[in-house]
């Protein structure tokens, strides 16, 4: 087929759930209907990254970056650019003035990223694996099995310093190394695709988008510490992953890139797929393991660890998504390259899901050692509406958050670490004045309550009581001994719970503590938040100079507590107000104030 | 076995390879504070209080779950690790209800000992007390998970231990209780009632239905003729809840209080083991010398083992002895031969049991046969717990009561009675009797040492001069499968069953670990308590049970012959399979 | 369940490397665009569009992108097209029928030689060879 343009349309679920689905078909019709078929490849990639401007529609060799498209734009891009070869301008992408005519990968969203996970990301269709093999996929795998030793796979990864992408941190090459010493009559290899933290989405768009190299690295891993059998647990809340992963694994089957004697090698591996039900705690190790092993969800003591005695008392490694995806690019250009990569002690890039008040929020994969401040500003373009910059959270629930002073900060697992946050899986949520931390730090604890397995006390129930002091001081009920319970409880199940979840369910607590003690005391003294955020703290108050009486506040007020006369200022009545903010909202005089 | 040098608090110390560092630190004598641990069971590593560091390690780790290391430096406590234990106490204690006092746990409760220990007088948190209701639907046994302390024991004993699996976790967080599956009531769930949970609680959670207060006021009742058997597992424990060593064998004093505390007359169980053996015995001469029924024969006093073999192996109903157990047997006896003799209206009687068991107290109403007097025929049964409740609130000082004995007529006993209590008793009382049964003769020595000791399966031949026997002896549930499917298999394929005869008692140990002795049953109290089952046995004037005087009295007054139709009528059972779930 | 032998992987992936070049920009030195306004769609520029391509394919030329643009101004020798290489002076050229297109590709592109007599914007006399 000698096509003279290629139409890459972004089918990741959040631009499928804006229909991008849609606007495949639609432009499929037209362009069969104005008989270009043969000249004009459609091709459904994955994700794009820039999530904030979704759905996304990319044509080349033009280069030209559609956003915001909607089914209704499908006809006038294939009449207009694809038949006329006139850009539909309204629905390219506005670039600064300054930046006319330089290509897509160097607006600013892209210019900064590197994307080694994501690399078939929005180039390759993730239903077709000739496309993954067009881009040297499946080359790692005949480069371990045909010219590298066990031996020669761990070195390489070891040169490169991939550690795990979960949030741990611990470097990739000894854990494979430990499962690959032991001896064992059975093996397993497993990847973590549960991704529970609330609002990350970066393994979804990976297996979304390329599939195959997570199937392809797992392979390797199966080759290099003698297993045979993989498992990838995914959570059922991702449905389009499933069956892109599915369709990825039965192609592989089909052509003998899984199963019996891979490419003639003799080696055998395949995988299967698991489903979570519905548990952020299976997300960690070993509870992970007891869901495949058909248990209750709940983590077990370690040591043992899983690459001595994991999936059902066998040597097990387990990875992360993003971990598993590194492995094939690092294997065909070498540890070395991967190192170069990144800072001292991490190497390589990290995939973020860049969220909150940003104005570019998305999916970004960035070299380690990039500053904060680069990539809410210079990738994220800064604070949405011209608010101010509060802080920045990092590692979803587990995490801390990072206030301005800090914005310098290269990334990497160490430094947010001293800073009192994670790493974790790459979840960045963005806040500005008008967030309020305690309310942050309720709501990451509300979510790590809900999801505690119940297993050990110090989670169990020093969670529900930190959330019940949190609950209580933004309220206004909160006394200033409470800081200091929350301090103990918090240490207490960082030291004394037995996994991850409780370990660290504390840590948004405490370092929102740390960095803004002054705002808890001020819930806690003044009865008031700052943000205006925590509704029982929040005050509205009519300001008789700017009032003129119009009386619509008073019309939208739900409860009529606002009263007055006609041109006369009005007052509201703090007794009854439920603080919904309506009368905030219509004033068109600013009267109404907010504190 | 390799042993490794390790330092506890700078002690140091050397423990074979693959000791947990909670074991390793008692021999640098260091307790390190428990709640969810127990010596019986994996563990759980669920309370978080067994917290220790490693020299130079910000961590904390698990002394229960962490196995000690070559050169490991642990230390136990310093000021921080008691800070942060005493901080997941004080969590613990914020979400257990304060009522101590009222509590079948009060001075007997691991959590209770914990508090005091750590001088707690103001929990810092808010109270918070799960709402549930308490399941009290089961005859036996009572769960309350407002005092629940998710340490998982139960769970672990009723999964792994006796492998029931009646109770497991349900709901997630904060929510999570313990209930079985589908959160259907105990009654309506594969529970066996052998009450291995509520032996393993560490609160009062999980407790046997106390039925004193009937107990009590039948006391005060002229009407009626009180009558008392006791178990033989009941007299090596009893003198725990005073103070005394397991094994202690106390049944003279435990007849003296009985009669003090107003029984007409006071009776024993072991009479009732000797009746079984006679009875059994012959079942297994029938089938082993005769040829008339299946084998293996697998005994029947157990109520715990009964239940479990009628919900999941009923198909081997077949197998099992149809004599009932001995407290039964002495029951129904006593409202019909001891009524008799007597002049008593059976209705007039009431028996109450002193059992270490929680099951008999299901067994006494699970079918129509358990009143074949033609009324109930044993009224009550209460827990050895129970019994020293009552004997501490009638203020008797029972360890300094003269001794007394029992009223003979159903209470005299042998040593083959006695070892019932024991796992592998049944089995020795048994080969002690079918030897005579089966050659006419005596048996020289009457020792079968291969049937004694806590290893959960005991397997031999048993040469009775030239007749070869073998025998299986199984205790605590899970190991029961083990033997069940090797049967199964044989018969399956047509073979010669691996075991002639088959001893099963529900609980580890057997009865001296019963689901109601006095808490806190590890393996080291069990052989302690054994101890005593078999010294009582070995100082009895009759060690086999056709030597018991009143059981050869017995039949020649009263039943005839072991098998008769009147021993059928009254001391004979039949089974019948049952759900697994009541739905 | 065709089980496929490493040689077989191999030569799958040069040929469907091949096809995803085509989608690449990025390393492409050579630019054929043509003017695909409606004098020039009306003169035929589809069909020279498609020559292009299927000619490129058939040389297996790796190196060449071939965009698309707007009106570029000379509309009276439609179909135009420009020619941006390296080594070669950047050249518009105009009526460009099918056959047009498969000489500038042969000639021009390939052996570096301009087919002069459709050359529009002429470079200087200098620099013409």
């Amino acid at each position: 087929m000698a096509y003279r343009s290629f139409v890459l349309i972004c089918s990741g679920t959040g631009c499928e759930s804006n229909k991008s689905g849609v606007i495949f078909d639609r432009m499929a019709k037209q362009i069969t209907e104005k008989g270009l078929q043969s000249e004009i490849q459609l091709v459904k990639t994955g994700c794009f990254g820039l999530c904030e401007r979704g759905p996304i529609v990319k044509v080349l060799p033009d280069e030209t970056f559609y956003v915001d498209v909607k089914p209704e734009d499908a006809d006038k891009i294939v009449e207009e650019h694809l038949l006329k070869g006139r850009p539909v301008k309204n629905l390219v992408y506005q670039y600064e003035e300054s930046q006319k005519n330089i290509k897509i990968e160097n607006i600013p969203f892209y210019q900064k990223q590197f994307r080694i996970v994501l690399r078939n990301c929005g180039v390759i269709d993730p239903e077709n694996i000739n496309e993954y093999i067009a881009r040297d996929g499946y080359k790692a795998l005949e480069k371990a099995l045909f010219e590298m030793t066990p031996d020669d796979i761990i070195e390489e990864l070891k040169i490169s310093g991939l550690r795990g992408r979960g949030g741990a941190g611990f470097p990739t090459w000894r854990k494979w190394v430990f499962t690959k010493d032991v001896q064992s009559d059975v093996k397993y290899v497993v990847c973590n695709a549960d991704e529970g933290d609330p609002g990350a989405y970066m393994d979804r768009s990976t297996i979304e988008g390329d599939p195959h190299s997570i199937i392809e690295a797992m392979t390797i891993c199966g080759y290099t510490v003698g297993a045979h059998q993989g498992y990838v647990y995914i959570r059922a809340e991702y449905p389009l992953a499933i069956r892109r992963l599915e369709m990825a694994i039965r192609q592989a089957r089909e052509m003998g890139l899984l199963g019996k004697d891979i490419l003639g090698s003799g080696f055998d591996f395949d995988i299967e797929i698991r489903l979570g039900a519905g548990a952020f705690v299976c997300g960690e190790e070993t509870a992970l393991l007891a869901s495949i092993e058909g248990n209750r969800g709940m983590p077990r003591p370690r040591p043992p660890f899983p690459a001595i005695s994991g999936l059902w008392g066998k040597p097990t490694v387990i990875n992360n998504v993003e971990t598993w995806a590194s492995i094939p690019v690092i294997l065909l250009k070498g540890g070395k390259w991967f190192a170069q990569i990144g800072t001292e002690t991490s190497k390589g890039t990290k995939v973020f899901a860049l969220t909150g008040k940003v104005n570019n929020s998305g999916l970004i994969e960035v070299p380690m050692g990039t500053t904060l401040r680069e990539v809410i500003f210079d990738i994220g373009g800064g604070i949405k509406n011209g608010k101010k910059f509060k802080a920045v959270q990092s590692g979803g629930p587990s995490g801390g958050v990072i206030p301005a002073e800090y914005l310098d900060t290269p990334i990497d697992y160490e430094n947010l670490q001293k800073l009192g946050s994670i790493m974790g899986s790459g979840g960045l949520i963005v806040m500005d004045e008008d967030d309020c931390m305690i309310d942050i730090a309720k709501f990451y604890l509300e979510f790590t309550v809900d999801e505690s397995c119940g297993k050990c006390s110090p989670c169990r129930i020093g969670g529900k009581q930190m959330y019940g002091i949190l609950d209580r001081i933004t309220k206004g009920k909160g006394e200033l001994a409470d800081i200091d319970k929350l301090k103990q409880i918090g240490r207490a199940m960082q030291k004394a719970s037995l996994c991850g979840l409780g370990q660290t369910a504390p840590n948004p607590v405490l370092s929102t503590l740390r960095y803004f003690e002054h705002e808890y005391r001020q819930h806690i003294l003044e009865k008031k938040c700052a943000a205006g955020s925590c509704k029982e703290l929040v005050f509205y108050t009519i300001n008789p100079q700017k009032c003129i009486g119009c009386g619509l506040c008073a019309m939208k007020c739900p409860v009529n507590c606002i009263s007055g006369e006609k041109r006369k200022p009005h007052t509201i009545d703090q007794s009854k107000c439920i603080k919904c903010g309506n009368c905030y909202t219509v004033c068109k005089f600013g009267a109404v104030i907010k504190g | 076995m390799e042993m490794i040098q390790i330092k506890v608090n700078d002690i140091a110390i050397e423990v074979p390879k693959g000791t947990t560092i909670l074991e390793a630190a008692r021999k640098a004598q260091v307790n390190i504070p428990k709640l969810c641990n127990h010596p019986d069971l994996p563990p759980t590593a669920a309370c978080g209080l067994c917290i220790v560091k490693i020299k130079n390690n910000p961590k904390m780790i698990r002394a229960c779950a962490t196995k000690a290391e070559p050169g490991m430096e642990i230390i136990t406590h310093d000021p921080e690790l008691y800070q942060v234990r005493r901080t997941v106490l004080e969590l613990i204690l914020s979400n257990h209800p304060n009522d101590c006092l009222q509590c079948p746990r009060n001075q007997n409760c691991e959590l209770q000992t914990l508090a005091a220990d750590f001088g707690i007088r103001e929990v810092p948190f808010t109270q918070m007390i799960v709402e549930h209701p308490v399941d009290d639907s089961s005859p036996a046994l009572t769960i309350n998970p407002a005092k629940c302390v998710k340490c998982g024991r139960c769970v672990e004993v009723c999964q792994v231990m006796q492998n029931v699996w009646a109770l497991e976790f349900i709901g997630r967080g904060y929510n999570m209780r313990i209930a079985p599956a589908a959160d259907v009531k105990l009654i309506d769930s594969p529970c066996v009632k052998c009450g291995q949970c509520t032996a393993h609680c560490p609160v009062g959670a999980l407790y046997e239905k106390d039925e004193t207060p009937a107990v009590w006021e039948v006391l005060q009742d002229p009407s009626k003729h009180k009558v008392v058997q006791i178990a033989p597992a009941v007299r090596v424990a009893v003198g725990e809840a005073f103070g005394l060593e397991p094994g202690t064998v106390l049944t003279k004093k435990i007849y003296s209080v009985l009669k003090r505390l107003g029984f007409d007359a006071v009776f024993d169980t072991n009479f009732g083991a000797d009746l079984t053996i006679m009875e059994e015995g012959s079942e297994f001469v029938e089938r082993f010398v005769h040829k008339k029924g299946v084998l293996p024969l697998i005994t029947s006093c157990c109520p715990g083992w009964v239940d479990y073999l009628e919900k999941y192996y009923p198909e081997m109903i077949p197998h099992f002895s149809s004599a009932k157990s001995p407290h039964e047997m002495v029951g129904v006896l006593t409202k019909t031969y001891y009524a008799q003799k007597t002049g008593i209206s059976a209705k007039d009687i009431y028996g109450v049991s002193i059992m270490p068991c929680t099951a008999k107290k299901y067994e006494i109403t699970r079918s129509d046969e358990m009143r074949a007097s033609g009324v109930q025929d044993i009224d009550v049964v209460l827990t050895t717990r129970e019994f020293t409740r009552m004997i501490k609130a009638s203020g008797i000082d029972f360890l300094n009561l003269p001794d007394m004995d029992a009223d003979s007529l159903l209470g005299d006993y042998t040593g083959a009675g006695v070892i019932f209590g024991a796992t592998g008793g049944v089995m020795e009382a048994a080969l002690r009797t079918a030897y005579y049964l089966v050659t006419g003769k005596d048996l020289g020595k009457v020792d079968f040492e291969e049937t004694r000791g806590l290893e959960g399966i005991k397997r031999a031949t048993i040469d009775f001069n030239g007749v070869k026997i073998n025998i299986a002896v199984a205790h605590g549930l899970a190991n029961v499968q083990y033997v069940m499917e090797e049967v199964k298999e044989a018969l399956a394929a047509g073979k010669e069953p691996p075991y002639h005869f088959i001893e099963v008692m529900a609980c580890r140990g057997g009865c001296v670990g019963g689901g109601g002795q006095p808490y806190g049953a590890t393996d080291e109290i069990r052989a302690k308590r054994a101890k005593g089952i078999y010294e009582d046995d070995k100082q009895s004037e009759f060690r086999c049970s056709h030597h018991n005087p009143m059981v050869q009295k017995l039949y020649q007054e009263f039943l005839g012959k072991p098998l008769s139709e009147k021993s059928h009528e009254l001391l004979h059972t039949h089974y019948h399979e049952r759900p697994l779930y009541n739905r | 369940m065709a089980k496929i032998t490493l040689e077989e992987l191999r030569r799958l992936r040069e040929q469907t490397k091949a096809d995803i070049e085509k989608r690449e920009v990025e390393g492409k030195e050579t630019l054929v665009i043509v003017g695909m306004g409606t004098c020039g769609i009306a003169a035929g520029a589809r069909e020279t569009l498609k020559a292009f391509v299927e000619t490129i394919e058939k040389l297996g030329l790796k190196d060449v992108v071939v965009k698309q643009t707007g009106c570029m101004g000379y509309c009276y020798v439609e179909p135009t097209v420009e020619v941006v290489m390296p080594d070669m002076p950047r050249t518009i050229y105009g009526k460009v029928n099918a056959d047009v297109a498969r000489k500038i590709v042969e000639d021009h592109i390939v052996h570096k030689k301009l087919v002069s007599e459709h050359v529009m914007d002429k470079p200087a006399a200098d620099i013409m060879k």
